[in-house]
């Protein structure tokens, strides 16, 4: 059974229609692509999917339950875990406290455990440490943890978001537009950092991008959508061929 | 051993003052000025984990503290005293020793619930309309206590000296000293707690980005809620130890002007800065003090040729030029307050040598 299926989820912002009839079957493991031409409706499918808007009509169904309508936190909670276009870290405070933050769906103690600092309660923060210290350990961060994201590079950013993500464990990761405003040595590290991800956690991997060869490179199949509605599916090689898939993008030279 | 400083140096700030209001070292007048800057500090502290560390714009922290403070004066006059509102005493006036603390906590819980007034709106509102909402949860409060009459309506309420007599007379110490001082104590230890764990971090995650909070797992409405409820019951335990101090309350005294004293210590203190609030509700307490008599050749001089009636003083009115004046040059040339975000160590790290906490 496919971790997520979305079923023909289609949402109106007032009488424009958005999404139309989004279908989708993510595998367990699998990486794929959503993209599409700007204004395509992309994020709005993300943003629907992490519980941000509740779609109109349609079925969002996560490792065989329905996420349809639930707050974005508990949908992170269920195991689903995204980036932003724009990058969202909370800027004001350390690194490592940003991960930390993460571990809310999994704090395991109550407001009195922190008020009397418990025994549970300082057992489970030095994990949540050593957790959020491992993860970014792994994605090569670990001289940063004490900075304060803001006065970090763009692109160091990038990587703080996607560790905050990865901090939840979850068992889809979204990302959205994680090459953007990266130049290509940055590109090609991310690539590979992406691939790794994949191999290591074996989790599935879901990203809008725009740059082509982020997603011929990672991705096993790609979905494209225009003014809301699919356009095509398929693998990176038929993509590229499709005439549909070019006409969205480059325009239809039958005028 | 560092893990020791700052108990030590609390413990030792204890037997000075108990030393010294037993002996009458500190006259009665900065006895009282010393619990005023105690129950300041509390409603510094705690009004800065919402204006300071959830970024909120609360402008209605004396309606809780109200709220504290009649609850408990209510209950330790029924209980523990015989008063014309509720007659014979509940318990009698030997139990206050014990008790008192209970009916601190219980003004305290009151406050937090309808702390809920402003925390359930905050689920979905922010910023300039949730300010409004706390005003008008402070006006609420407040009419209510000016229109029921059987508790004295917008005369007041008194009957709480009796309490503390009762309590100096069962054992001869200076209680109400010694509450104030532990209330504060409590709540700066309380708060330092909520704020430096994974979950009251949370709250400073929804200050910097509440959408990444909220897709990051944090549960925005539950920190919420704990926040403002931990904010306004710590408002209530200040408001139930002035109301003991002074001995009677009033609803006149907590009005809109009050909660702008609270803001001012805020954001003097620095947003955000547990003891930047600390700080700065020593500093404004010492200055309102000061206000109090400052300027005294100007009254005279104002009677002298004849601006103002005789009946009338000016010296009162300083606080309210100097205090918006404060807040006017705070705002141009320092916003970020004393401190900013930081905190003491931050400023001066060699502090950290001294002490540790907990966590």
């Amino acid at each position: 059974m496919a971790l997520l299926d979305v079923k023909e989820m289609t949402q109106y912002f007032g009488g424009l229609c958005a999404v139309s009839e989004f279908t989708v079957a993510l595998e367990q493991g699998q990486m794929a692509a959503l993209i599409g031409p700007n204004g395509a409706g992309k994020t709005t499918v993300f943003n629907l999917v992490s519980g941000f808007y509740k779609p109109t009509r349609g079925e969002i169904i996560f490792d065989g339950q329905s996420i349809k309508g639930l707050k974005p936190h508990q949908v992170t909670s269920r195991g689903i875990a995204r980036t932003f276009q724009n990058i969202r870290l909370w800027f004001e405070m350390t690194v490592l406290d940003n991960i930390r933050i993460a571990q809310h769906h999994a704090l395991g103690y109550g407001l009195f455990d922190c008020f009397l600092r418990t025994p549970r309660y300082m057992q489970r923060e030095r994990d949540i440490e050593d957790h959020a210290m491992e993860v970014l350990s792994r994605l090569g961060l670990a001289e940063v943890a004490h900075e304060l994201p803001k006065n970090l590079p763009y692109g160091v950013q990038r990587l703080v978001e996607i560790a905050r993500a990865l901090s939840i464990k979850p068992k889809l990761l979204m990302l959205d537009e994680p090459a953007a405003g990266l130049n290509s040595a940055d590109v090609e590290g991310l690539i590979k950092l992406i691939g790794d991800i994949h191999r290591d956690y074996g989790i599935a991997i879901w990203m809008i991008e725009h740059q082509m060869d982020v997603v011929m490179s990672l991705c096993s199949w790609i979905k494209v959508i225009d003014f809301g509605a699919t356009i095509a599916e398929g693998t990176p090689e038929g993509i590229q061929n499709n005439p549909d898939v070019i006409k969205a993008y480059l325009g239809d030279d039958t005028i | 051993m560092q893990r020791l400083t700052v108990p030590a140096l609390l413990a030792c700030l204890f037997a000075v003052l108990l030393w010294a209001a037993g002996t009458g070292a500190l006259n009665v007048y900065w006895q009282s000025v010393l619990m005023f800057m105690g129950v300041n500090i509390i409603l510094a502290t705690s009004l800065n984990i919402i204006n300071g560390n959830m970024g909120e714009f609360s402008c209605g922290h004396a309606g809780f503290m109200a709220v504290g403070a009649y609850v408990s004066s209510l209950l330790s006059v029924a209980l523990f005293t015989k008063s014309q509102v509720f007659g014979e005493p509940l318990i009698g006036p030997s139990a206050a020793v014990w008790l008192f603390p209970l009916v601190l906590i219980a003004g305290a819980l009151a406050a937090s619930l309808v702390g809920l007034l402003v925390a359930i709106p905050s689920f979905k509102t922010r910023g300039d309309y949730l300010a409004i909402i706390t005003i008008a949860a402070a006006y609420i409060v407040k009419s209510t206590i000016e229109n029921i009459g059987a508790i004295g309506g917008a005369r007041g309420f008194m009957g709480m000296s009796a309490v503390m007599s009762a309590m100096n007379e069962t054992i001869n110490l200076p209680w109400i000293m010694i509450w104030v001082f532990v209330g504060t104590v409590f709540s700066v230890w309380l708060i330092r707690r909520f704020i430096y764990s994974t979950f009251g971090k949370g709250v400073d995650a929804i200050c910097q980005d509440e959408i990444a909070a909220e897709i990051m797992s944090v549960n925005t409405d539950r920190v919420k809620l704990v926040a403002f409820m931990v904010s306004c019951g710590l408002a209530g335990l200040a408001g139930g130890l002035f109301a003991h101090i002074l001995g009677y309350v009033n609803p006149g005294t907590f009005t809109i002007l009050k909660s702008t004293e609270i803001m001012v210590m805020v954001y003097l203190g620095g947003m955000g800065s547990l003891s930047g609030s600390v700080l700065a509700a020593i500093l404004m307490t010492l200055l309102i003090e000061y206000l109090r008599d400052a300027f005294g050749f100007l009254n005279t001089f104002l009677h002298y040729i004849s601006v103002i009636p005789d009946s009338y003083e000016v010296t009162q009115v300083w606080k309210w030029v100097v205090i918006p004046l404060l807040l006017v040059l705070l705002m141009q040339f320092r916003p970020e307050g004393i401190m900013g975000r930081r905190e003491l160590a931050d400023v001066f790290p060699g502090l950290r040598k001294f002490y540790k906490f907990k966590g």
